[in-house]
């Protein structure tokens, strides 16, 4: 036995007290109340700010011409050029050790004589006011020769193609292909094969506070602090050493409180490396705030694909084989750090793999274009290959007239078909639990039957039925591996201090999920004392433990398993020093309330006494080495690479056959997350993550000129989910706990955005199938409901 | 236009009377936040969509961004600062907290106002309703759900 799976069976005994509470967050006070503090409200001395030229074209070459009209504007203190940042600060570029063929160029914090996407950093002017620098950026004089850009994917990959970027070898920047058994044989022999084409729109994360850095660099001690809007503090303390070449220990970066992040904020961007080297270039405290304009041309854009799948079934509704291509449209270059590459790997890794498919072939491509780059987005990839799968499946059942939710269940993997070497990631699902539960919840039949009648008089309602399986808590191996100085682990510091406050420092931040609330929940529960007692902290790299930071639905499911044993191991330590003070044996010691106590109830001493006699008055215990009451923690998958979480979710819509409009109607999700810590804050992770998906499959998207322009680039145009657009959300939860880990937690933050966009998916084709009507197109416009309507028409 | 021209204004700010000299192009939301220190309203969009900025002028909610500072000259202003101070929001913000009705908290002081406004005007709303009058304030969090129950429960408490 492993140690790791001895502290599992231990910690196991612990299922009572705070965790599992609906306990309100301790920082939503704070925040209700006008009190919270964002990146912009940062007030560092009095600082400078920053402006950025970005560039109107796709694909240009630029000169700049005279820039001291600018330069002598009002409040300018300096106009800073891409030559000139070269010198503080080296180019990067984004590389996987595992994906060799995947080959981006460099990047540099603002453009040197040649752009590849419009709105990429070209000058920068540093002025006493924005406003001012925005004044400044009307003057500058630029010569602009514009070049052909390419903006297509599918012609990005023609011979004949102009390059997004020239020091490309080629356009194609991901090809990969998964082949399991004979999918051709399946494909030419079933008794049913029914396909799909699918198209998803290009979105970005629109986070309400937008990105931004206050920087601050001191040449007399050579150190840098910079306060980020990010995810990720650690990740960009390497970035800005590396790329300023300064030592770790001199770079410090703190998240104030985070305004909505969802992927947008962990990466590293052109615009915020150039305003931290300018503030190391001319030694004065620089604020960068991007405004709303600037963020949809430069925040990491997402989920721009087509696809086109084929599923082969016998006549009894078993899946025999599957078959997937799927394009995605990237941007000029690869994200830098963690590349642009991962939405494509999880559709092919994912795709069907909650079910028993025997013959499978799948590829993913990637191709460089000249629009902003894309990354990383809310649930990464997922949401596409649950859509895929679920919506050949409906399909199928309607092709073979059998019940949506019976060929879900006749083909979902059962534990019997992982025995022995099968895939551990699939252990300990409950797709079966999930969906019977789900059947009862939404009232299949009366749903059903509701539907029948109401299209008799013309009204198509349409039923979606998604099943999701979720990477969460995703451990060391997917960056660590491919060389990217991400940490995979999650980590605390638990310290009972002198007064008896308990403070734990960790590297899972936060930007509202909740899970500083539940670190604290699993502290008390682990230490056995109040939940008052514990101020959780995060976001600053000079006094958390490393670790990853909040991506891959991990703060509960890494951090807090990391904080389960802190709070033992402070426990176990508080016993020792009690039992070598009292002359008490360890064994007859306990600890509620913050009070220790014998076994039969005598109270001993509060854990504020023992700090005092810890920290202060030392002699009294009569041991040679004190046992530490500051206690740092790790933890990182160790059997599997991430833990599978699971469900399933629905949502009845109604058609307008007329006007091609949608509403969505009511929405239901049952989610298996493992042990639920606190179901208040876990249900709110869920529902949020199910409005960013039905805004996703109905109305967001990045609209393209053919010359590469953005040509919806704001609030009012770009178009996101608001209040009475949304239905309420019921969630209900199946409990299948993580077997590695004592808390038995897996992540939830993502859970809602996978499955909901294949929800929609669902109950669009199953309100369009009595018209016999198709919608392959993502968002789920008027325009695009019509049109589908009409191209049956036509064909008739 | 250049910062350099500035304009005299007396605003009552959250109850008090107040003199600010204010570049006569700076909109109401950002004189708030970077002349009169008061960063609880946020700023999202600067085009009037998303409602962070949402402040009460004269008692009415307004867009903080769509106003510039120098109208507010001669008008009584509040803030999320001074409709806690006051405690007028008090009902409204404990059910937001209770209800977990914000999550990264951007939102929240424009939702609040808009929220409040509602409650104030002491109508009887459904659930649609509600998200009817939220439909100028965009949550990028939580889904909406959370905020309509905690302002039904508020309205509803109201009634009783």
């Amino acid at each position: 036995m492993t140690e790791r799976t001895k502290v599992a069976d231990e910690v196991a005994t612990y299922t009572e007290g705070l965790m599992g509470k609906s306990v309100p967050r301790q920082t939503a006070r704070r925040l209700a109340t006008g009190r919270g503090r964002y990146l912009d409200d940062i007030d560092a001395g009095v600082p400078y700010h920053v402006a950025f030229y970005r560039s109107p074209y796709a694909r240009a070459r630029f000169t700049l011409g005279d820039l001291s009209a600018a330069q002598k504007m009002p409040g300018i203190l300096r106009v800073v050029t891409g030559e000139q940042l070269s010198t503080v600060c080296a180019p990067w570029v984004t590389r996987l050790e595992m994906l060799p063929e995947h080959v981006s160029a460099p990047q540099h914090p603002l453009a040197i004589s040649e752009v590849y996407w419009q709105g990429e950093p070209v000058v920068a002017v540093v002025a006493k006011t924005r406003a001012q620098a925005e004044d400044a950026l009307d003057v500058l004089e630029i010569d602009w020769h514009d070049l052909e850009p390419v903006v297509d994917a599918a012609q990005a990959l023609q011979p004949e193609s102009p390059l997004a970027h020239p020091q490309l070898p080629s356009n194609l920047a991901l090809q990969r292909e998964i082949r399991r058994g004979d999918v051709e044989a399946a494909l030419s022999k079933a008794a049913c094969v029914v396909q799909h084409r699918f198209s998803f729109g290009r979105q970005t994360g629109v986070p309400l506070e937008a990105r931004g850095v206050v920087a601050r660099y001191d040449p007399r001690t050579e150190e840098l602090v910079v306060y980020q809007s990010h995810q990720s503090p650690f990740q960009m303390q390497e970035i800005y050493a590396k790329q300023l070449s300064m030592p770790l220990s001199q770079v410090r970066v703190l998240c104030p409180d985070v305004g909505g992040a969802f992927g947008i904020k962990l990466h590293a961007y052109p615009d915020e490396m150039a305003a931290v080297a300018i503030a190391k270039l001319l030694a004065v405290p620089i604020k960068y705030q991007a405004d709303r304009l600037e963020s949809f041309v430069s925040d990491a854009h997402a989920r721009e694909a087509v696809a086109t799948a084929q599923l082969a079934l016998d006549g009894q509704g078993r899946i025999l084989g599957l078959s997937f291509d799927a394009l995605f449209t990237f941007g000029a270059v690869s994200l830098y750090p963690r590349s642009s590459v991962g939405e494509a790997l999880q559709v092919l890794e994912m795709c069907g793999m909650a079910y028993k498919v025997p013959a499978l072939h799948g590829r993913v491509r990637g191709a460089f274009v000249n629009k902003v780059p894309s990354g990383a987005y809310r649930a990464v990839g997922q949401p596409l290959a649950s859509a895929i799968i679920e919506q050949l499946l409906d399909n199928a059942a309607a092709s073979l007239g059998m019940d949506r939710l019976e060929i879900r269940r006749k083909n979902y993997i059962v534990e019997a078909d992982l025995a022995g070497d099968g895939d551990k990631r699939l252990r300990g699902l409950s797709l079966h639990q999930c969906l019977d539960t789900l059947k009862e919840n939404i009232g299949y039949e009366q749903l059903r039957q509701r539907q029948e009648e109401l299209r008799t008089l013309g009204v198509y309602r349409g039923i979606g039925l998604c099943t999701f399986i979720e990477q969460t808590g995703v451990g060391a191996g997917l960056y660590g591996r491919n060389g990217v100085p991400v940490a995979g682990k999650e980590s605390v510091r638990l310290q009972l201090g002198a007064s008896g406050q308990l403070t734990c420092y960790t590297s899972a931040s936060e930007s509202g999920q909740g899970a500083h609330t539940g670190l604290a929940q699993i502290i008390a529960d682990g230490l056995g004392c109040p939940m008052d007692a514990i101020v959780v902290r995060s976001g600053d790299t000079q006094v958390d433990p490393t670790g990853g930071g909040s991506w891959a639905s991990r703060g509960i499911a890494l951090g807090g398993e990391a904080a389960n044993r802190a709070a033992r191991q402070l426990r176990a330590n508080v016993l020792a020093i009690v039992s070598a003070w009292k002359s008490v044996d360890v064994a007859d010691l306990e600890i509620d309330h913050g009070v220790v106590s014998l076994s039969d109830g005598e109270m001993i001493c509060s854990l504020q006494q023992v700090a005092r006699l810890a920290h202060y008055d030392s002699t009294q215990i009569p041991l040679a080495d004190i046992p530490s009451l500051s206690i740092e923690c790790s933890y990182s998958p160790f059997e599997k690479p991430y833990f599978m979480a699971n469900g399933i979710q629905a949502a009845e819509i109604e058609l307008d056959a007329e006007t091609g409009q949608i509403r969505v109607l009511d929405f239901w999700v049952v989610e298996d997350c493992g042990t639920v810590i606190n179901p208040l804050l876990v249900d709110e992770q869920i529902r949020g993550g199910v409005v960013q998906g039905i805004g996703a499959a109905l109305f967001e998207h990045c609209i393209y000129s053919d010359t590469g322009q953005m040509s919806n680039a704001s609030l009012a145009d770009y178009l996101v989910p608001m209040a009475s657009e949304m239905p309420d959300i019921h969630v209900a939860h199946v409990s299948t706990p993580e077997k590695e880990t004592g808390i038995g937690a897996k992540g939830v933050g993502e859970a809602g955005t996978v499955g909901s966009i294949g929800a929609i998916w669902s109950a669009v084709n199953d309100a369009l199938r009595p018209l016999e009507a198709a919608a392959e197109n993502q968002p789920f416009t008027p325009d695009v409901i019509l049109s589908a309507i009409l191209r049956k028409l036509q064909a008739d | 236009m250049r910062d350099s021209q500035v304009q005299d204004i007396t605003v009552t700010l959250n109850g008090e009377r107040r003199e600010f000299a204010v570049p006569v192009r700076r909109n109401l939301v950002d004189f708030l936040r970077h002349d009169a220190g008061l960063t609880g309203s946020h700023v999202g969009c600067e085009a009037g969509i998303c409602g962070a900025c949402n402040v009460r002028v004269d008692g009415v909610v307004v867009r903080g961004c769509l106003m510039f500072a120098v109208q507010a000259d001669g008008r009584v202003v509040d803030t999320i600062e001074g409709i806690t101070a006051s405690g007028e929001a008090e009902a409204l913000q404990q059910a937001f907290v209770e209800r977990n009705a914000l999550q990264c908290g951007y939102c929240t002081p424009g939702m609040l106002m808009t929220g409040l406004e509602l409650v104030n005007s002491g109508r009887m709303v459904s659930r649609e309703e509600i998200r009817e009058e939220l439909s100028g304030n965009f949550c990028r969090c939580t889904g909406y759900h959370a905020i309509v129950d905690a302002i039904e429960h508020v309205v509803e408490r109201g009634r009783k």
